[in-house]
């Protein structure tokens, strides 16, 4: 075969690959948007579509109008776009660490986040945008703190992990010290900071969960194909020109950036960082990128769960019992799937 | 892959009988000491002669209640320090990972969920039933974990486990969150369900827990013999006529009796088990007849210190024993993680 032909057919299968992408993703944007449609129109009553419309177009209708335009439509963009940042962070940090248990809810990035939020609320009684900077800056310090403490002449994703589980349990008796000792033991608040809510979503949170996804995101998205290089491990990525060290801090500064802000938002919804990834690489063909379907998943994950947590469970619950619960069975699947393929974790 | 707890460089496997008796004297000695700064010191200032008066049942000065108070909680203070730093050596034997601990590996988070189901579905309210639950939901959450931990390629490294355990308690606490949330009647006991604390200790509550704990230790000391053997590696251990898996199984039976029984009367306390047995093996070396009652000897003074010093740091209020800790454990679990190499975790 001439090296010609060879060309061809590699050009041939890598637009077959990108055609596959595109697809993939096509799929769950309609997925997306069908749950999209589904949240704004059925609650606890029916909206009509055309009111739906109407409302989104900025027409004033009765009664829907509250309805839609208040309480359904902040939630459910609230929820998107927080669950987009989960999953597009939760499943690089995945990549970069080569682990499916690897992301940034259990190894810690949140717990700094969860942490300064409670701490502003309960002990500052700060409210509104100064949580979340100060989430923000608190989540990027906590990470920062991981990263140095692995720090020993460079940093191994295995020593990464394990500090991150040892602050993260160190910041959840924080947490649940600082909610004791709030003087009026609220619930509802609490609960929001333990497992994440979006409860009392505002349109006004949206800028900066917009702003990090469109920072954050495109370095994500830039170091996509050298992610999936590293996957080869080290040694083959620096072969094939990979800036190792480079692309390990872009990635983590990026993650952590993402995940800092959705935190401070909606506190740290269970196992959506966690879940999205292994579920996106499940349903893309192997070798396809699964950053743009994790972070679709991650976005359709919160919106549903959020919906079922509010309308079809016997109860109200917050979104992040109902993915935490979610989590559960996916280990036992986790452990099942591992037997029989003898591989490992 | 055998992954040795300690490397041979690091701590001496035998010590000097007399060196081993001297620790013995000494920890004895600081255990009595701080008893009886545990009697002594307070939030409350209390003079010499109502503690002596107390000691010897008196109550009839508001000095002299104190310290009646203040003796079961030395006593519930010294069994579950014994009994968390016991179980905690245990684990670290069977896992052979030295990062084993009832609340890293995720038991104590398991024992937390069973009472709460069976505060709510099953009518539970005496303290034998709490005990009960505890310990079967500890035990579920040690066998599903050590599954999560051992499947794949390289068997149960302590990366995994710690991974396991970590992504079980989010799974469990977001079970426990589900379930709490509409029952307003069992809410707020949720409380001591969050941090682990000895201040409500009752001779009662002791005397409920003491067959749990006598069993406990009988077990977990007999198979002092069988863990030193399975720290050569099972395939040695097994060539020197020891039944792995069932010594492996009532090993790990007698540690979750112990940390069961501890997480049903006083709350998730993390990290003693943890620090405990690693400060014993620099002290007595890494023969586990000594090191276990060692452990629970120093685990005994840990918990009962971290008790005095939550009393005095956050006068006038306290701080719960199990953020002690916390803040003891973390540092010291990283430091671990640092100072191994990255092939033995």
């Amino acid at each position: 075969m001439s090296a010609l032909d060879l060309s061809a057919r590699v050009a041939r299968h890598r637009r077959s690959v990108s055609r596959r992408s595109t697809r993939l993703a096509l799929a769950l944007l309609a997925v997306l948007l069908a749950g999209l449609a589904l949240t704004l129109m059925l609650g606890q009553s029916l909206t009509p579509p055309l009111d739906v419309l109407r409302v989104l177009a900025g027409h004033d209708v009765p009664g829907a109008s509250f309805t839609v335009g208040r309480l359904r439509l902040p939630r459910a963009i609230i929820s998107i776009l927080a669950g987009l940042s989960f999953g597009l962070g939760g499943a690089a940090c995945q990549t970069l660490l080569r682990s499916p248990l690897a992301s940034p809810d259990i190894i810690g990035i949140s717990a700094g986040s969860s942490a300064a939020a409670v701490f502003a609320i309960v002990v500052l009684a700060w409210t509104g945008p100064a949580v979340s900077v100060l989430a923000v800056v608190c989540g990027l310090g906590t990470a920062c703190l991981i990263y140095l403490l692995a720090w020993r002449g460079g940093v191994a994703g295995t020593r990464l992990i394990l500090v991150g589980i040892g602050i993260s349990a160190m910041l959840q008796s924080v947490i649940a010290y600082m909610l004791l000792q709030a003087p009026e033991w609220s619930l509802q608040e609490a609960l929001r900071w333990l497992t994440g809510s979006v409860n009392g979503a505002r349109l006004p949170d949206a800028v900066p969960l917009l702003l990090s996804l469109g920072v954050f995101g495109t370095i994500l998205l830039a170091q996509g194909a050298n992610l999936q290089a590293m996957q080869l491990g080290d040694d083959k990525a620096a072969a094939l020109g990979v800036r190792l060290a480079r692309t390990r801090l872009l990635t983590i500064v990026a993650v952590v950036g993402l995940i800092a802000v959705a935190t401070a938002v909606v506190g740290p919804i269970a196992f959506v960082a966690f879940l999205s990834g292994p579920i996106a690489a499940r349903i893309a063909a192997p070798g396809q990128p699964v950053l743009i379907p994790a972070a679709l998943i991650g976005a359709a994950l919160v919106l549903l769960g959020d919906y079922a947590g509010q309308f079809l469970l016997p109860g109200r619950y917050p979104v992040g019992v109902v993915t935490g619960a979610l989590g559960a069975p996916y280990l036992i699947y986790l452990i099942v799937r591992m037997n029989r393929a003898g591989g490992t974790i | 892959m055998i992954t040795p707890v300690s490397s041979p460089a690091a701590f001496p496997s035998r010590r000097p009988g007399s060196v081993r008796l001297l620790w013995l004297l000494v920890a004895l000695a600081a255990l009595l000491l701080v008893c009886g700064l545990s009697v002594t010191i307070g939030t409350r200032d209390v003079a010499w002669s109502d503690i002596l008066a107390g000691l010897g049942g008196e109550t009839a000065t508001i000095g002299q209640s104190v310290v009646a108070v203040r003796v079961p909680r030395t006593v519930l203070a010294v069994l579950a320090g014994a009994a968390l730093g016991l179980s905690g050596a245990v684990m670290q034997g069977i896992t052979r990972s030295p990062l084993a601990d009832p609340g890293i590996l995720g038991v104590n988070a398991g024992a937390a969920l069973a009472v709460v189901i069976g505060m709510a579905w099953f009518g539970l309210a005496s303290l034998g039933g709490y005990l009960w639950t505890a310990i079967l939901g500890a035990a579920g959450a040690a066998c599903l974990v050590y599954a999560i931990g051992s499947v794949g390629r390289g068997g149960a490294t302590p990366l995994k486990l710690a991974l396991g355990g970590a992504a079980t308690s989010i799974a469990m606490s977001s079970f426990t969150v589900a379930i709490i949330l509409p029952r307003n009647d069992i809410a707020g006991s949720v409380q001591s369900w969050q941090i682990g604390g000895v201040g409500g200790a009752s001779y009662d509550a002791i005397a409920a827990m003491l067959p749990f704990l006598v069993v406990g230790f009988a077990v977990s000391l007999l198979s002092a013999r069988n863990l030193n053997m399975l720290a050569l590696g099972d395939e040695a251990a097994a060539g020197l006529g020891v039944p792995v898996a069932l010594s492996r199984l009532a090993a790990a039976a007698g540690a979750v009796l112990l940390c069961g029984a501890i997480t049903a009367i006083c709350g998730p306390i993390g990290f003693v088990g943890l620090v405990v047995p690693h400060l014993c093996r620099l002290l007595v070396g890494v023969d586990h007849r000594w090191q276990l009652p060692f452990s629970a000897l120093t685990g005994a003074v840990l918990l009962v210190l971290a008790d005095v010093v939550g009393r005095i740091v956050a006068r006038p209020g306290e701080l719960d024993v199990g953020i002690v800790t916390a803040f003891v454990g973390a540092p010291v679990f990283i430091w671990i993680v640092r100072r191994r190499r990255i092939r033995e975790l």
